[in-house]
């Protein structure tokens, strides 16, 4: 692709999972809460499992940011009102896993599916502001809602109960369940990404004028990833949800939202692994720079500046660079 | 509803409205013209009350604070535009968000290390603290009647200085077209750095006159930070006057919210219902009117580009 503006890297709607890079990858992760344990550092298993979930939530944002073009500026209210879903279930006495995890998913994907209808309509600085407003409203519905805690938020008074002999309670278990979950979404992810619905929803993202005169139907591509992301997004707050054993409308705050914005941005717009990358570090750095000072926001957002201005393309564009031929 | 108890919520309106216009006049000329979406704009809000409030007790009048402060922050502006901001105008969006996100969590951070995390209390000026009778049998807090008039005030220099001067007419020609202003002749970047300067001043007089009112503490930005926001989407993004009608208008739906809405719940629901959900849904009222506005006038009600 020699012709190709340098802005494009080989194979621009190519981004399969290469087992070269995801599988050290995975046995890494499997790995690390032995490790944390044999080093006598069990509290960042519950780090680790912090950024999956983190992950997850970003990983779901770069699927309409990133590769659908449509930056949403409320996707923190689907993150929580998947929690919600756990809480309140958990409030009413249902406790299972199987029953609470799917109602979170699809109480992301309806709301996201609602909201998409409405806002998918308008364009660009618009549509930030239409996905903000929405957001927006989902959070003061749940500060008025008295009955779930209303401001001061719904403590939980367990972790989900998956069955199976599995206990949530131990962060160990806890780990390995959202690992899974996080690897089972990002193949499936992958996977979509790259069969025809991936590659038209790219294309959406680079011309969509001409992808709606080829024929496609533009918005109702644009509406399924939207509620694909927000039905993930729910999910991701399902898991926060039980690791938190708390949730309260700080969740679907627009600062969360802006969080969840920039770990894509900072981990990469459109690469397969910039929503992991993002979390990890944003998630990291806060812990480091917290540890050594208590205004490790002053640290947290020098680095970001600093990354905005010399790694204009996000972390994974620093290693695809390197990567490139 | 009793006639004086309405003109009271309009002046109410009013004067909130004024005060969300001084932040959204300068929010809208940065992202009409600059097309930057500043997100540290509440921080300079912020940053100018802190200012203001630490001058006026540092010399014990409120004026000499007021004054001093709208110069510092117009200052940290200029300095922070041709340090920071200016590299991000060639900037995606995306970039613009991380960037000034950055600065936001650098300034709420800076501000907490410098005065702590303690809200500080700003006295009233003397003079000002006492109602003044306006009608007779209704009397309105002084100070507040001084904002509005500050606020009209603004308005006003701003409207003469759009529309009469020189360099207000390439600041609106910046917004219709940058290039083709460019291209006439306007230096576009002494423009820019004026304009950021003259946005963080607009803030401080914002935050230095409501600091009497509201405590001057970290975090004060974000959420004037987010209702500036849908007042320029509203009113249409580089547009003055939308700012100005979206300001009044944000300010209008947000105090009568605040007062019709918990007497309808309790006329409708009881006492408890209104309790609970009425300040929520007066604040939903903003984000449905500005849902609303966008989905039948997707550009806000007048948009600045052709």
């Amino acid at each position: 692709m020699a012709h190709s503006p340098q802005h494009e890297s080989p194979g621009l709607l190519d981004h399969a999972l290469r087992a070269r890079s995801a599988v050290p990858l995975l046995v890494l992760l499997i790995l690390l809460p032995f490790a944390a344990l044999a080093l006598d550092e069990g509290f960042y298993i519950g780090v680790a499992s912090r950024i999956l979930i983190f992950a997850l939530a970003a990983t779901s944002l770069n699927l309409i940011l990133g590769f659908g073009g449509m930056v949403s500026f409320g996707h923190a209210a689907f993150v929580g009102m998947g929690a919600y879903t756990v809480g309140i279930l958990m409030q009413s006495g249902i406790a299972s896993a199987w029953i609470a995890w799917p109602a979170a998913l699809l109480v992301g994907g309806l709301f996201a599916f609602v909201i998409g209808l409405v806002s998918l309509r308008t364009q660009g600085v618009y549509f930030i502001m239409i996905t903000l407003a929405f957001a927006q409203m989902l959070f003061y519905l749940m500060v008025s809602l008295k009955q779930y805690g209303g401001e001061d938020g719904l403590p939980l008074a367990t972790r989900s109960d998956p069955g199976l002999g599995l206990d949530l309670s131990d962060d160990v278990q806890f780990y390995f369940v959202v690992l899974a979950i996080c690897a089972g979404v990002f193949v499936c992810l992958a996977r979509l990404l790259n069969a025809r619905f991936g590659h038209v929803l790219q294309a959406i993202r680079e011309n969509e004028t001409r992808m709606a005169a080829l024929g496609f139907a533009v918005y109702r591509h644009k509406l399924i990833a939207f509620t694909l992301a927000g039905a993930i997004a729910g999910l991701a707050g399902a898991l926060l949800a039980n690791q938190s054993s708390f949730v309260s409308p700080s969740l679907l705050q627009w600062s969360q939202s802006g969080i969840l914005l920039v770990m894509v941005i900072l981990g990469g717009v459109g690469h397969l692994y910039g929503g992991l990358a993002g979390a990890a570090a944003f998630l990291l750095i806060e812990e480091i720079v917290s540890s050594y000072t208590i205004h490790w926001q002053f640290g947290l957002g020098a680095l970001l500046l600093a990354v905005v201005l010399l790694a204009p393309n996000g972390l994974m564009s620093l290693v695809r660079r390197r990567g490139a031929p | 509803m009793s006639g004086i108890l309405l003109l009271e919520q309009l002046l109410n309106s009013l004067q909130f409205g004024l005060m969300l216009f001084l932040l959204a006049a300068g929010l809208t000329l940065v992202f009409g013209i600059m097309d930057l979406i500043n997100l540290a704009h509440g921080s300079l809000y912020m940053i100018g009350a802190y200012l203001v409030a630490t001058i006026a007790a540092a010399s014990g009048s409120f004026w000499i604070g007021l004054a001093g402060g709208v110069a510092a922050s117009a200052v940290l502006g200029a300095v922070l535009e041709c340090t920071v901001v200016r590299r991000l105008y060639q900037r995606d969006h995306l970039s613009q968000v991380l960037g000034t996100f950055a600065l936001l969590l650098m300034a709420n951070e800076g501000v907490r290390m410098i005065w702590g995390s303690q809200p500080l209390m700003m006295p009233m000026p003397a003079g000002l603290s006492g109602p003044v009778e306006l009608l007779p049998g209704f009397s309105y807090p002084a100070y507040r009647l001084l904002i509005i008039g500050a606020g009209l005030a603004v308005a006003l220099l701003l409207y003469v200085l759009v529309t009469r001067t020189r360099l207000g007419m390439q600041v609106r020609a910046g917004a219709s077209n940058r290039e083709m202003a460019q291209a006439m002749g306007a230096d576009v970047r002494r423009l820019f750095t004026l304009l950021f300067a003259f946005g963080a001043a607009l803030c401080a007089v914002a935050g230095g006159m409501l600091g009497p009112l509201l405590a001057v503490q970290v975090g004060m930005g974000e959420s004037i930070l987010i209702l500036a926001f849908v007042v320029i989407v509203i009113g249409g993004i580089g547009s003055i006057r939308g700012a100005l009608v979206g300001a009044l208008l944000v300010g209008l739906v947000d105090t009568a919210g605040r007062t019709v809405v918990p007497m309808l719940f309790e006329l409708l629901m009881g006492p408890a219902a209104a309790d609970n959900a009425g300040p929520a849904v007066a604040s939903i009222l903003i984000y449905v009117l500005m849902a609303a506005v966008l989905f039948w006038k997707p550009r806000g009600l007048f948009p600045a580009r052709g």
